[in-house]
């Protein structure tokens, strides 16, 4: 646990130094009230209405996120994989040519399905 | 065979940290902020300096000498300037957003070493603030939190540009995690660990190959040892901080400023800006750590006895920094930025594969060495996984490639059939197309066309 605390010390004075800075923001500056300011910025024009708690935003972005998640947890495995190999053996070495290759099946799919396409 | 590699006795190991007293962990975390706040400043005039003149151009000359004091000013002009709340904005989340994406950003750097062990006020004590036998993994960790940062700034904004900008921003830096987290297992492979001083340790001597009774002395740094590894990193460094090339979030053609449009220049886009270069050093910091040998000197300096001790290391370590840094400004002087399904084609049909098949290429090499010394009996097992592999990976290769060839065929042949079209009838499509022939304009008739340059 005594690894960890040097990290929560850090935490504290980045975290108490960006809570600061936002914080003092809106007292340091001039305040000049101005409708058009106040509006989102969109080139000029009148800025586009936009739903109450977020609209929708292209699917593309949540399959590349749910990819993410998949290959992600990919990686941790091959880690402790990487670390240990040298006391695996051979055996480590099978296992992992079998794991990636039942990850690369899907991710096969995937590129097929046009999934890793982007237009 | 590769030599169990016997590590530096002044390098610290794991066993090193944990024992400093608070007093002394908070005078390190007191160091590394104000090492990375004084760095972004620098960071920001070197950047501007260093670019400017590769475009023959001054750069910032008038606050301070040589402008050294330009970013100082643009931070205080920062401070003094209008904080805007847009109307629209979700304020809860609008707000948290520059806490969210710079908090994480300091965190990286507490896992990056600075040096060996060196005497702090009586203290012995390693220079880095500590060490995890999972230190890499909060690197990662980090900035998969920092996305949280932007993806929550563009969608608080509640404005298209900063929504989309948001979302692509977060759809690149992820997809290019996956790459720089694949590149970091060939290292792992050969250091043993994930602890950032025992890399660096391993990286210390390359012992030496026997090869036929000749004694050949292997490189030390994993960047030349695995330079794919090496080489993927780099490119996933410039992805994951949104570097050019790759710096489509802030595309100003299409998306304004990407995710950050809507916070005024204010001490809130200071949060943003400052986390976009503290996570500019700590991916430098972890090509370091990682590749380039950490803090310990490089070869000539390193003949000198004293180098790898004491507080030089960390004057090497800076020097490292800043050359890498100097990398950063070199590409984006050098690159344009790229178009973004060709970012995300690159990042997920190129790079990925490519790193899975070098690691089991490096595993399956290591594997056998190891066999080899070990146990000579599974050699054989070893090279039949090998000789899978490989056919494997062709026969992947190649299946994929009558298909997606057939697919760009299709693709080219829809093309042509309507420049052919568009040949036979210009409004075709329903666009107005100038013909292509017109007369072009050479100026009234008589008078000459001034060249540019001339009065």
């Amino acid at each position: 646990m005594e690894l960890y605390v040097p990290i929560l010390v850090l935490a504290v004075l980045a975290a108490g130094f960006a809570v600061f800075s936002v914080g003092i923001a809106p007292f340091t500056g001039p305040k000049r009230w101005n409708r058009a300011k106040l509006d989102g910025y969109e080139c000029g024009i009148e800025p586009t209405p936009q739903p109450v708690g977020g609209g929708r935003f292209p699917l593309k972005y949540m399959i590349t996120a749910m990819l993410f998640i998949v290959f992600d947890i990919e990686i941790i495995f091959l880690y402790p994989w990487a670390v240990a190999f040298d006391k695996l053996g051979v055996f480590g070495l099978v296992e992992m040519v079998l794991f990636i290759v039942t990850v690369l099946v899907a991710y096969a799919y995937v590129w097929r399905r046009r999934g890793l396409d982007w237009d | 065979m590769i030599p169990n590699l016997v590590a530096d006795p002044a390098g610290p190991t794991l066993a090193d940290f944990g024992k400093d007293p608070l007093w002394i962990s908070i005078i390190k975390a007191l160091f590394i902020f104000v090492f990375l706040m004084l760095g972004v400043l620098f960071g920001v005039w070197f950047e501007r300096k260093l670019i400017s003149r590769m475009q023959h151009r001054y750069g910032p000359n008038r606050a301070g000498k040589f402008g050294l004091l330009q970013s100082v000013a643009d931070g205080l002009k920062m401070g003094l300037k209008e904080d805007i709340l847009p109307r629209v904005v979700d304020k809860v989340v609008y707000i948290l957003a520059p806490v969210i994406i710079a908090v994480p950003a300091f965190l990286s750097y507490s896992i990056i070493p600075f040096g060996p062990m060196v005497s702090m006020f009586g203290v012995r004590t390693p220079l880095q603030l500590t060490d995890l036998p999972v230190a890499v993994l909060l690197v990662l960790a980090m900035s998969s939190i920092g996305v949280y940062g932007i993806v929550l700034a563009g969608w608080g904004s509640r404005s298209p540009y900063a929504v989309l900008g948001g979302l692509r921003s977060t759809a690149q830096v992820i997809s290019y995690e996956i790459a720089m987290g694949l590149s970091f297992v060939a290292v792992f492979l050969f250091a043993g660990t994930l602890s950032t001083s025992e890399i660096v340790a391993k990286q210390a001597s390359g012992g030496t190959w026997s090869l036929g009774g000749l004694d050949i002395p292997l490189p030390s740094w994993y960047a030349i040892l695995l330079i794919p590894s090496f080489l993927i990193y780099v490119i996933t460094m410039l992805g994951e901080t949104n570097r050019v090339p790759f710096d489509l979030p802030e595309g100003e053609g299409e998306l304004v400023a990407g995710y950050h449009t809507e916070y005024s220049s204010s001490l809130k886009f200071a949060m943003f800006q400052l986390a976009e270069y503290v996570n500019v050093f700590t991916v430098s910091g972890l090509a370091i750590t990682l590749f380039l040998g950490g803090w310990r000197a490089p070869w000539p300096i390193s003949l000198w006895d004293g180098a790898n001790t004491g507080w030089w290391p960390m004057l090497w370590f800076f020097v490292k920094l800043v050359l890498v840094f100097a990398f950063f400004i070199w590409v984006r002087a050098s690159l344009p930025r790229i178009r973004y399904d060709q970012l995300m084609a690159f990042g997920w049909k190129v790079l990925i594969p490519l790193n899975l098949a070098w690691i089991l290429l490096v595993a399956t090499v290591r594997a056998l060495q190891n066999a080899r010394s070990e146990q000579p009996g599974s050699v054989p097992v070893v090279l039949v996984i090998a000789a899978i592999v490989v056919i494997g990976a062709l026969a992947i290769y190649f299946r994929f490639d009558t298909v997606n060839q057939r697919r760009r065929e299709a693709k080219a042949a829809e093309v042509a059939a309507d420049m052919e079209l568009l040949d036979a009838e210009p409004t075709a499509g329903g666009f107005p197309v100038p013909a292509l022939d017109l007369p072009h304009y050479h100026g009234v008739n008589g008078r000459k066309e001034v060249p540019s340059g001339t009065n």
